[in-house]
């Protein structure tokens, strides 16, 4: 089995415990941090592992990338602490299984973008940007051969994404991708982050989604329009895992003249969208998801926002129906770009839901 | 030149009434697993009258007369066991009175349920019926007719509690009306006249109802799903019994199903909510997620799996995916909530048996005084070998209903003859003399309910 590469030395010298006292979820200070870190460091058991909401932030806040996470989901899971109720992680267990047989394999040789268990929104890497791109995962019976499985982060089964993603890399590699475009940037960071961390070889190149983007509208420059519209950004938790593609997000609107509203909660303060904790055992858990939600969109509403862009899928569905109940336009990043190229309207957006 | 067809031509309009091969095919099966069996002629009236017509010349010629809605029971119930006129009532789709403050809504026999729920949102968006999850082509009579239930199912009980007022053209082709409609003061009451209760559940054996008042209900602005996860079957009962003390949900649906897998050993409830603003909605979530099923979740054994403000149907069609070729049909059993352990067990261990991936689902109807626990069977069409095997375990399945001391809901033939061979005897005895006066040559639906 994978063993996780993490340096105990760098917690022990720490002196900065980022990686909980940044925390948005628990409020600690250097000293009680220093302390938990170091307990679940030694594989005791800390008040940190019960109240970890798992939204990755940690791994993004620690300055020397140990993986304080991915130690904390480790740890989790060794003491037995599932963050959800038993019934949901079975349930969560059992989502991923294929069960509509093989995946086509057809030899690509080219780049591709990787839908990963988001087969049904084909529709949101349509136009120009995507052209000369071949799709995988492009059959929802067949998705969950193609999905990461970097999900079992928030059920405390780090175990299960180590038994099977080297499977989902095998089914990728088969295709003989060139470089494979990750629609979500989960994907992304389990090839990446993860795979790193673990040392899971990745025999592809994995390309984030809005780096992709940047570098298809450079060349299709002379068709954008600016956009002139006030837009807000809804970072998702797995984009913790890739903190060095979250400037593209930046890179993004200023190439396709749209305004990004500044929040409270973005960048590193960003928040969580709230889905994984609505079910977790703590008590209270569904109230505090709502709270979290309703402090995203006044946030999102109070920046003077028009449109939210979204990565993460999960995060939409969220999030998308309170929007638009405030009048404002849930949409994906890769829409947000076709709409300055001419490709689509705002209008369509609205009226496809 | 065939002088029966002649007669229903004149009747009806010769675009009407078939006797074509081609035509007559189409309506010798439903989706389900029963035999086929042509009828000899199709006709389709617009009016009562023209209903009225047909009966006396089915009853003159003594024909076999099969009344047919959207015939999508799965069951057979209007397949034409002993040929005949099959009557296709689709043409009956006028929504004649919708009162807005009285909140009912008088409808001819053949409007559909898709039919009514476009016309409500339209025209009365504040009120909406019980709508049963079929595909919007059955129609709101025949779910009633068949004590179907709906997505009020919960706190109102079955579609056939919501009826407030009958048309019926009986075999003699006398018209009648129960309930107020019946004083000519209108269609808002059933009671508290004598109780004429031959019409519901009789699978159109004593009549053909041809105008119908049904209940509406209010439809509150924001109307949606949540979904609680449980492993233990033995919780349902208990869970269920708590949710309902509540009074708060309007549909309460559980299923667990073999494929997708997560869905397979775990048993999903649903949950509908419906509230007219953000405070209410919170109010009703509140009660239900964490107050009522919180020790569930702080224990481990039961997960809140989140709230959409979208109704989320009961959709055991999809099991039709399984296999090849789309079929399924299912067993429905009215049971006390108590057996769900053993409903779910038993299920599981048929469908095992026959190798087809187990589906169950159960609706709670009326506060929980019971359930309507579907098993459902998937099968290839094309596949006569999947046919039986689904076939052999519906009717295993109609035995375990009356093992586990429930009741057959709209059963076919062979479930029929389970019930009739278990009936009171002084009930049976009642139904016969009933149907005897009221259908002495035996021409409504015969094959059905056969008591004679």
């Amino acid at each position: 089995m994978f063993e996780l590469k993490f340096n105990q030395d760098l917690c022990y010298h720490c002196n900065t415990q980022a990686c909980l006292t940044k925390c948005k979820f628990m409020d600690i200070d250097n000293a009680t941090a220093k302390n938990e870190i170091l307990k679940i460091v030694r594989g005791e058991d800390s008040f940190v592992l019960h109240e970890c909401v798992t939204c990755y932030a940690c791994e993004e806040y620690c300055p020397y990338g140990n993986h304080p996470f991915y130690l904390i989901v480790e740890r989790q899971e060794a003491l037995g602490i599932t963050p959800q109720p038993l019934p949901l992680v079975k349930r969560a267990i059992n989502i991923s299984i294929p069960f509509r047989g093989e995946p086509e394999i057809n030899e690509i040789n080219g780049p591709v973008i990787n839908l990963g268990a988001f087969s049904q929104l084909k529709n949101k890497i349509q136009g120009k940007l995507f052209d000369g791109l071949s799709i995988i995962s492009s059959d929802e019976r067949k998705m969950f051969h193609y999905f990461c499985q970097l999900m079992y982060l928030h059920y405390g089964k780090i175990s299960l994404i180590k038994e099977r993603l080297p499977n989902v890399i095998s089914t990728i590699t088969k295709h003989k991708p060139a470089e494979v475009i990750c629609f979500h940037d989960e994907c992304y960071g389990a090839y990446t982050s993860f795979c790193n961390a673990y040392g899971i070889s990745v025999p592809f190149r994995p390309v984030h989604l809005f780096e992709y983007l940047f570098s298809r509208l450079i060349k299709l420059r002379d068709l954008i329009k600016p956009i002139n519209i006030k837009v807000a950004y809804q970072r998702p938790c797995s984009s913790r895992l890739c903190p060095d593609k979250h400037l593209y997000v930046n890179r993004i609107f200023e190439l396709i003249g749209a305004v990004l509203v500044k929040r409270q909660f973005s960048d590193e303060n960003a928040l969580c969208c709230g889905l994984t904790i609505q079910g977790q055992k703590k008590e209270g858990s569904r109230k505090r998801a709502l709270e979290i939600q309703r402090k995203n969109i006044e946030d999102i509403e109070m920046a003077g926002a028009e449109v939210c862009v979204f990565n993460c899928p999960a995060c939409f569905d969220t999030l998308s129906i309170k929007l638009k109940e405030r009048n404002i336009i849930p949409t994906f990043m890769s829409d947000l770009c076709r709409i300055s190229i001419g490709e689509i309207s705002f209008n369509d957006i609205k009226m496809s839901g | 030149m065939d002088s029966i067809y002649n007669a229903l031509c004149d009747i009806v309009g010769k675009e009407y009434c078939s006797n074509l091969p081609e035509e007559i095919y189409i309506y010798s099966y439903d989706l389900g697993t029963a035999e086929p069996k042509k009828p000899d002629y199709v006709v389709s009236p617009r009016t009562v009258e023209e209903i009225q017509k047909i009966v006396l010349l089915a009853r003159d010629k003594n024909i076999p007369l099969v009344p047919l809605g959207g015939g999508l029971s799965l069951a057979g119930l209007a397949i034409p066991q002993k040929g005949g006129i099959v009557i296709d009532l689709k043409r009956m789709d006028s929504i004649i009175e919708v009162n807005e403050r009285a909140r009912y809504a008088v409808i001819e026999c053949g409007v559909s349920q898709g039919q009514l729920i476009s016309y409500l949102k339209k025209h009365h968006p504040n009120l909406t019926h019980s709508e049963p999850g079929a595909p919007p082509a059955a129609t709101v009579a025949g779910n009633i007719i068949i004590h179907g239930q709906g997505d009020l199912a919960h706190p109102y009980g079955f579609s056939s509690d919501m009826v407030l007022g009958l048309e019926v053209v009986l075999p003699s082709g006398d018209i009648i009306r129960i309930g107020s409609c019946a004083l000519g003061s209108g269609w808002f009451t059933i009671h508290p006249l004598p109780d004429i209760g031959l019409f519901l559940g009789w699978c159109r054996t004593t009549g053909i109802i041809t105008k119908l008042s049904i209940k509406l209900f209010p439809a509150k602005k924001i109307r949606g799903t949540g979904t609680f996860v449980v492993e233990d079957e033995e919780l349902i009962p208990e869970i269920i019994y708590k949710i309902t003390h509540t009074q708060i949900p309007e549909d309460i649906i559980v299923y667990s199903r073999a494929i997708p897998p997560f869905a397979k050993g775990l048993h999903h409830i649903t949950v509908n909510l419906a509230a007219d603003s953000e405070k209410e909605l919170e109010f009703k979530q509140e009660l239900i997620w964490d107050d009522t099923l919180g020790e569930y979740i702080k224990n481990d054994l039961g997960g809140y799996l989140g709230f959409t403000k979208e109704l989320e149907r009961p959709q055991i069609s999809k099991t039709s995916d399984y296999k090849k070729g789309g079929g399924f049909e299912y067993v429905g059993g009215i049971m006390p909530i108590d057996t769900y352990p053993q409903c779910y067990i038993r299920g599981r261990e048929i469908s095992e048996k026959h190798d087809i991936p187990y589906t169950v689902t159960a609706r709670i109807i009326g506060l929980a005084h019971s359930m309507m626990f579907a098993w459902t069977y998937a099968f290839n069409r094309a596949d006569e070998e999947t046919i039986k095997k689904a076939r052999e375990a519906l009717y295993e399945t109609d035995e375990l209903v009356i093992e586990l001391g429930g009741v057959i809901w709209k059963p076919g033939i062979y479930g029929q003859r389970l019930v009739m061979d278990r009936l009171h005897p002084g009930t049976k005895n009642l139904m016969k003399k009933i149907k005897t006066i009221i259908d002495p040559l035996g021409i409504m639906n015969p094959g059905n309910w056969e008591l004679l």
